[in-house]
């Protein structure tokens, strides 16, 4: 078994949580004095940095949300001046005025480690050829990846996303064995290899890391098809740096958080309480390492699970769940929750395409909820009358699995719009706020 | 005895069935028979060529979702009461037709009809009974 830092990675409890204890109250002191708009956010909570001994008082501090990140923009949680800040990424903005983060030299440093982390966990290590098509730019993914990569050794294309047929060229030419990506594009190139003509044995991919975007087990099981790989998972955030926040092991069955410089809690999002291991609740993050932007408690909406048990790849960091939805994607519909990786894991196991949108919408006081999907060619009927009935089939099995039923609406294929980052699922048509 | 009847799915919109047409045109494969289903959202069309394997294959090489199913193709004399009688044998066997569509062969004063049926084997039985043509692929050779 290969590590990239075996020694904090598959370190004993007591050494990890004597670590996090030391590293929490040395930056909740350095916040305290240098970060006015949290210094302020502990005064209304009537807590002062003596308050905090260790990780068992972590609870005591309030949380930050994105409002806050949105209220302090741009400098307003500056942890350093800002001329040891030496990058910045920033947050497509999606849903609401972006997010900007800053880095210090050893910021950069210390995330590159997370990535590398990552990059072994995957089965990677210095001998091997990694292809980031993840995007550049302000987006974490491209330049957090490329940083991995380089750190551990490995030849590194930095190829940014787009222009698919040139992607599996080079992974012909190059011998790529690793591929960084989203994985909407990961299984969009898996289905533009197929287009080619070639196979999985025409390219030398052995493995994938997967983020930035919510996505099934039966997706992965269809890009490891499609690419002949194996497929991991990878999570972040910019607020917290980016991706490498936490990885996926051998085991593909939750990632480890890199907890020597991120402490997860799981907390009932309504009341902020926090909640035992095992609970599904959303995920808190205290940065306890970060210069440039040291965020404490921050409020992730990713709803998950964290389990810590003894993980056959050897590793101690507690393990989280795939996120099962953010608390903030969730969408009601005619008063029923409803998450779109639902709706995506009813179509792949009715066997359709996971290129789907939903569209909601609203007709008097009532919710509409269509989803159009592409079809392919085993599932064309030569009558209208075939074609509706697997519409009323594939309504039906959502309704089993949502609790709330969509019209269906069969359509071409390729005939929903395909990005190459990150994948527009959801057309909410409603003026709800 | 049935032949193969290629239904690609259409978007609902301009020039989809011109595209679909135009690669069977680009691939020089001719087109025998052909009709089209439609609806508000979406529509089937239906075609009939002597090289089907190659005509589906460019189809879903231009991104359509393409198959093939199975129908009879029924002889009809040019005559005035030959649709009629056809229809009665299947009516009076209790077989259901799905849709129908005409076409014309090479072979002089003869047409064809196609018939879709819930019941292939059954139409096939009761119209050779009544002396009734059906005829096979063999007919585009």
């Amino acid at each position: 078994m290969n590590y990239y830092q075996k020694e904090i990675e598959c370190a004993s409890l007591d050494t990890l949580k004597a670590l996090q204890d030391e590293r929490l109250v040395k930056q909740v002191n350095r916040v305290y004095n240098n970060v006015g708009y949290y210094r302020n956010l502990m005064q209304k909570a009537g807590v002062t940095p003596d308050d905090i001994k260790g990780t068992k008082d972590l609870y005591k501090l309030p949380f930050l949300s994105k409002a806050d990140l949105r209220d302090a923009y741009p400098y307003g949680l500056l942890g350093t001046p800002l001329s040891e800040c030496v990058r910045i990424h920033s947050t497509s903005g999606t849903t609401g005025k972006r997010v900007v983060a800053f880095y210090t030299q050893h910021d950069l440093d210390l995330w590159d480690d997370c990535c590398a982390r990552a990059i072994v966990g995957a089965g990677g290590s210095r001998e091997d050829i990694c292809q980031v098509c993840y995007g550049y730019g302000l987006f974490t993914g491209g330049m957090g990846l490329n940083g991995g990569s380089h750190k551990l050794g490995c030849l590194t294309l930095p190829m940014s996303s787009g222009n698919t047929e040139r992607q599996i060229q080079f992974m012909q030419d190059l011998k790529s064995t690793i591929l960084g990506c989203t994985p909407s594009y990961a299984a969009y190139i898996g289905e533009t290899l197929h287009e080619m003509g070639l196979t999985p044995d025409d390219i030398s991919l052995k493995a994938g890391i997967f983020g930035a975007e919510p996505w099934t087990e039966e997706m992965r099981h269809q890009i490891e098809e499609l690419l002949g790989i194996k497929a991991y998972d990878i999570y972040g955030l910019t607020e917290l740096s980016g991706p490498g926040v936490s990885f996926e092991c051998c085991e593909q069955s939750g990632m480890h958080v890199n907890e020597d410089h991120f402490i997860p809690e799981i907390i009932n999002p309504e009341t902020g309480e926090v909640l035992p291991e095992g609970e599904v609740g959303e995920l808190v993050f205290t940065s306890i390492t970060k210069e440039a932007f040291p965020l404490l408690r921050y409020r992730t909406r990713d709803l998950c699970v964290l389990h810590r048990e003894k993980c056959s790849c050897g590793r101690t960091f507690i393990k989280m769940s795939k996120p099962k939805g953010r608390s903030d994607d969730m969408l009601i519909i005619k008063g029923v929750n409803v998450f779109p990786s639902q709706v995506e894991a009813v179509l792949i196991e009715q066997g359709y395409s996971s290129n789907y949108r939903i569209e909601i919408g609203r007709e008097g006081n009532m919710d509409t909820f269509d989803v159009l999907v592409e079809l392919n060619s085993s599932q064309v009927s030569d009558t209208v009358k075939g074609i509706k009935d697997s519409e009323k089939a594939l309504a039906g099995a959502m309704k089993t699995m949502l609790g709330v039923v969509p019209k269906i609406h069969l359509v071409a294929p390729k005939s929903i719009e395909r990005s190459e980052g990150k994948a527009v699922r959801v057309i909410d048509k409603r003026k709800l706020h | 005895m049935s032949i193969k009847q290629i239904s690609v799915f259409l978007e609902n919109r301009a020039g989809s069935m011109a595209e679909a047409t135009a690669l069977l045109a680009d691939a020089k494969i001719n087109l025998r028979a052909l009709s089209i289903a439609d609806t508000a959202e979406f529509g089937i069309l239906r075609i009939v060529t002597d090289r089907t394997e190659e005509a589906l294959k460019v189809l879903e090489d231009g991104g359509f979702a393409a198959a093939v199913n199975h129908v009879l193709a029924v002889e009809i004399e040019d005559k005035p009461g030959s649709l009629a009688k056809i229809l009665k044998v299947l009516f009076d066997a209790g077989v259901g037709v799905e849709y129908t569509y005409a076409f014309t062969s090479i072979k002089a004063n003869t047409a064809y009809m196609i018939f879709r049926v819930d019941d292939r084997s059954k139409a096939e039985n009761v119209l050779k009974e009544a002396n009734i043509n059906v005829a096979g692929q063999e007919i585009f050779r």
